[in-house]
C-alpha cells in the first residue's frame, strides 16, 4: 500500500540528454536524419547570413526607406503620419492592456518594428534624429497605453468607440486633409503609397468586408426569396471571378457610369473592390459555420423567448464564427497579400513602390532581389502576426470545447 | 380562493392537427392543463409525443385546432409567440445548453435579454436556482465540463430562470446514463411538489406514479386513453394501453 503512495507522484520531466536520446537519436536512421538536418541548417544559415551582411547591396532600401512606408506623401507633412502613428500606438497599447493576449502579438510586432526603425545602427539620410525619436516615443507610448489599460478599468465598448473615432479622424482628417487649409492642406491619395496604402486597403478591406460577409451569409439562409436570391447571386458571381478582373471592371465601370468630371478616388475604388471580393468569401466561410451549429441551439433560444435576432447574435453567430476562425483569418491573410494586385489600377502599394524604386535607377535594376526580399519580409511579418493571433484566438475561445 | 386558482386552465388544446407534408403526426389532440397540475404523456416511439409538446411553444407549427397558453392564443403573431415562450420553459432530451457560454451565462442570457432584468438580479436568481438543482459550485464551468445529469440540471435552471408558468419536458432523462437519472428526477419531483405546472413526456413510470395528476397515453397521433395514475396503472381500459404498459413495466 505504501508503494502506491510513492509512485503516485507524476514522473519528473526528463533531462535534456534523455530528451535528445528519445527524440533525436532513438534509432540509427533517425540519428542520421538528425545529423543531416543539422548540417543542412548550419550551411543554409551561413549562406543566408553571408548574403544579408556581405554580398547583398541594400542601397535601394536604405536610400529612401520612407518611399516604402508612405510613398510620395509630402515630406513636410510627415508630422501628420507621426500623429496617426501616435494615435494608433496609444490605442494598441490600451487595447493590449484591456483585451490582453489577443492584441499582444500585434502590439509587440508594431513596437518591435518601430524600435528597429528607430535604432537602425547606421546612417540613413531620411531617418532624421527627430524621426527616430518619434518612433521610439511610439514604442514607449504602446507600453504606457498597456499600463493604463491594465490599471484603469476601461470597458471594451468604450475602447471600441475610441478606435472608431480614431479611424474616422485618421481617414477623413489626418491623411487627406482639407483643400485650401494652411496647416493641413489636401494630400491627394495619388501621392499615398507603400506600406501605408497596403495597410489601408488590408485593414479597411477586412473591417468593412467582415460585417458585409456575415450579413450575406445570413441573407443566404433567409426565408425571403428575394433576399436569398440576391445574396446567392452576389456571392457566386463575385467568387466566380478573379480579383484582378473585379479591379479592372471597377475602374472601367465606374468611369463609364459616373458623370464625367466626378473623379471617384482611385484608392477608394480599389478599397471597394477588395471589400466586396473579400465579403463574398467571408460569407461562404461564415455560412459553413452557421450550418455547423446544431438546430437544437436555435430551439433552445426560441424556447426561452429570444427573438431571431437575439438568437443569431448571442447563440448562433458566436458558435459559427468560432468554428471558422482559421478559415476567415486565412482568407484575411490572402486579402492582405492580394492587395498587391491594385498595382493594375496604378496605385503604388508596397510592392508597386518597390518596382517603382527599382525602375527609377539603372543601378538598382541589378538589385531587384534585395528589394523583393525586403518586401517579402514585411509581408511575412504581418501575415505571421495575423496567423499567430488567430491561433491565440482559437485557444482563448476553445474553453469549454465539446 | 386557492381552489379557484387551481381550476384555472393554463394550457388549452382543442382538436390540434399537425401534418409533416402528407403525414399526419397529430390527428386531433385535445387537452386542458390547469395551474399546478402535473401531466405525464407517454406512448410508443413515433406516436407524436414530441411533436405535440413542441407545438405548445411553437417549435412546431400546428395547422388546425386551437392552442391557448396563459390566455394567449397561439397564432401567427410573432409577439404572441414570444410572449408564450417567455411563460413556458422547456427541457430537451439532448439538453441543448449553449456550449460557448458558462453555466452562469447560459442561465442569465434570456433573463437579461428577454426579461431585461439587470445582471445582478439575473445572477442572483441564477445562483438560487443552481442551489435548488444542487450544483452551485459549477456556476463558472462550461457545459462540456459537466456530466450529463449536471448538464440537464443546468438546463432546468436555465428554463426556470425566466420564471415561467408552465414547464415542458421532452424525455428529459432518456439521454442519461442510468446512475444520473435519479438526480434529474429528484429535481423534477421537487419542482412538481413546489406547485409548478408541468407537461412531461417520459417513460419513467415511477415518476408518473409518484407525482403525476393525470396521464395521457398517445398512439399514432391520438390520445388513446387518459386518467389518473391509479386508473392507468391499475385499471387501463384500452388494449393498446395494457400492451404498452406491460412492455415497459417488464424491466
Ligand atoms: N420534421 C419531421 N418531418 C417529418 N416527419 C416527422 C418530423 N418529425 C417527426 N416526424 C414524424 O412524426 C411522427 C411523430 O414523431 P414524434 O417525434 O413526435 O414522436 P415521439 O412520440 O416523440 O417518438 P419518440 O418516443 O421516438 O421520441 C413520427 O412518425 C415521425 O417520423
Ligand atoms: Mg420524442
Amino acid at each position: 500500500m505504501s508503494v502506491s503512495k510513492i509512485t503516485s507522484r507524476p514522473p519528473a520531466p526528463p533531462g535534456l540528454r534523455t530528451w535528445m536520446r528519445e527524440n533525436l537519436f532513438n534509432n540509427w536512421y533517425n540519428s542520421l536524419l538528425t545529423i543531416i538536418s543539422i548540417i543542412f541548417i548550419v550551411i543554409l544559415t551561413g549562406v543566408v547570413l553571408r548574403w544579408i551582411f556581405v554580398d547583398a547591396d541594400w542601397r535601394p532600401v536604405i536610400q529612401s526607406p520612407l518611399l516604402y512606408l508612405i510613398g510620395q506623401y509630402p515630406r513636410d507633412m510627415l508630422w501628420r503620419i507621426g500623429l496617426v502613428l501616435v494615435l494608433i500606438s496609444f490605442l494598441i497599447g490600451v487595447s493590449w492592456g484591456v483585451w490582453g493576449g489577443l492584441i499582444s502579438s500585434f502590439a509587440i510586432t508594431m513596437g518591435t518594428l518601430m524600435a528597429v526603425f528607430a535604432l537602425i545602427p547606421f546612417q540613413v539620410a531620411e531617418l532624421t534624429f527627430s524621426l527616430r525619436g518619434v518612433m521610439l516615443f511610439n514604442v514607449v507610448l504602446i507600453y504606457l497605453g498597456f499600463i493604463l489599460g491594465r490599471k484603469v478599468s476601461i470597458s471594451g465598448r468604450n475602447l471600441a468607440i475610441a478606435w472608431f473615432l480614431a479611424s474616422v479622424i485618421i481617414i477623413f482628417v489626418l491623411l487627406p486633409g482639407f483643400a485650401g487649409s494652411e496647416i493641413m492642406p489636401k494630400v491627394p491619395s495619388t501621392l499615398w503609397g507603400g506600406l501605408l496604402v497596403t495597410l489601408i486597403l488590408a485593414v479597411g478591406g477586412i473591417l468593412l468586408s467582415f460585417p458585409i460577409g456575415v450579413a450575406l451569409a445570413f441573407g443566404r439562409r433567409s426565408s425571403l426569396p428575394v433576399v436569398k436570391g440576391f445574396c446567392i447571386a452576389f456571392i457566386e458571381s463575385i467568387r466566380g471571378v478573379p480579383l484582378v478582373t473585379i479591379l479592372f471592371m471597377f475602374s472601367l465601370i465606374l468611369q463609364v457610369f459616373l458623370p464625367t468630371g466626378s473623379r471617384f478616388d482611385r484608392l477608394l475604388r480599389a478599397l471597394v473592390a477588395v471589400t466586396i471580393f473579400s465579403a463574398a468569401y467571408t460569407a461562404e466561410n461564415v455560412r459553413g459555420g452557421l450550418a455547423a451549429v446544431p438546430p437544437g441551439q436555435t430551439e433552445a433560444g426560441k424556447a426561452v423567448g429570444m427573438s431571431s435576432l437575439q438568437i443569431n447574435m448571442f447563440i448562433v453567430l458566436p458558435q459559427a464564427l468560432k468554428a471558422v476562425i482559421p478559415a476567415i483569418v486565412g482568407q484575411f491573410i490572402s486579402l492582405f497579400k492580394d492587395t498587391t494586385l491594385v498595382i493594375i489600377l496604378g496605385i503604388n502599394e508596397l510592392l508597386g513602390m518597390g518596382r517603382a524604386i527599382i525602375n527609377s535607377n539603372a543601378e538598382f535594376v541589378q538589385l531587384q532581389f534585395e528589394v523583393y526580399m525586403f518586401i517579402a519580409l514585411i509581408f511575412w511579418i504581418f501575415s505571421y502576426a495575423m496567423s499567430h493571433t488567430s491561433r491565440q484566438l482559437e485557444t482563448a475561445l476553445g474553453v469549454g470545447e465539446r | 380562493m386557492d381552489d379557484q386558482r387551481e381550476l384555472q386552465p393554463i394550457v388549452v388544446c382543442r382538436d390540434v392537427h399537425k401534418w409533416y407534408g402528407n403525414f399526419e403526426a397529430l390527428k386531433g389532440i385535445s387537452m386542458e392543463v390547469k395551474l399546478t397540475e402535473v401531466v405525464v404523456i407517454f406512448g410508443p416511439s413515433g406516436s407524436g409525443k414530441s411533436t405535440f409538446i413542441r407545438t405548445i411553444n411553437r417549435l412546431e407549427e400546428h395547422q388546425q385546432g386551437d392552442i391557448i397558453v396563459d390566455g394567449i392564443e397561439l397564432g401567427h403573431d410573432v409577439r404572441d409567440i414570444e410572449k408564450i415562450r417567455m411563460e413556458t420553459g422547456m427541457v430537451f432530451q439532448q439538453f441543448n445548453l449553449f456550449p460557448h457560454l458558462s453555466v452562469m451565462q447560459n442561465i442569465i442570457l434570456a433573463p437579461m435579454r428577454v426579461r431585461k432584468w439587470s445582471k445582478d438580479k439575473s445572477e442572483e436568481i441564477a445562483m438560487q436556482l443552481l442551489e435548488r438543482v444542487g450544483i452551485p459550485e459549477q456556476a463558472y464551468k462550461y457545459p462540456a465540463q459537466l456530466s450529463g445529469g449536471q448538464q440537464q440540471r443546468v438546463a432546468m435552471a436555465r428554463a426556470l430562470a425566466m420564471q415561467p408558468k408552465v414547464m415542458l419536458f421532452d424525455e428529459p432523462t432518456s439521454a442519461l446514463d442510468p446512475e444520473m437519472i435519479k438526480e434529474v428526477l429528484d429535481v423534477m419531483v421537487e419542482l412538481a411538489e413546489s406547485g409548478m405546472t408541468m407537461l412531461v413526456v417520459t417513460h419513467e413510470m415511477g415518476f408518473a406514479r409518484g407525482v403525476a395528476d393525470r396521464m395521457f397515453f398517445f398512439d399514432e397521433g391520438l390520445i388513446v386513453e387518459s386518467g389518473t395514475p391509479k386508473q392507468i396503472f391499475n385499471d387501463p381500459q384500452e388494449d393498446r394501453t395494457k400492451l404498452f404498459l406491460s412492455q415497459i413495466l417488464q424491466h
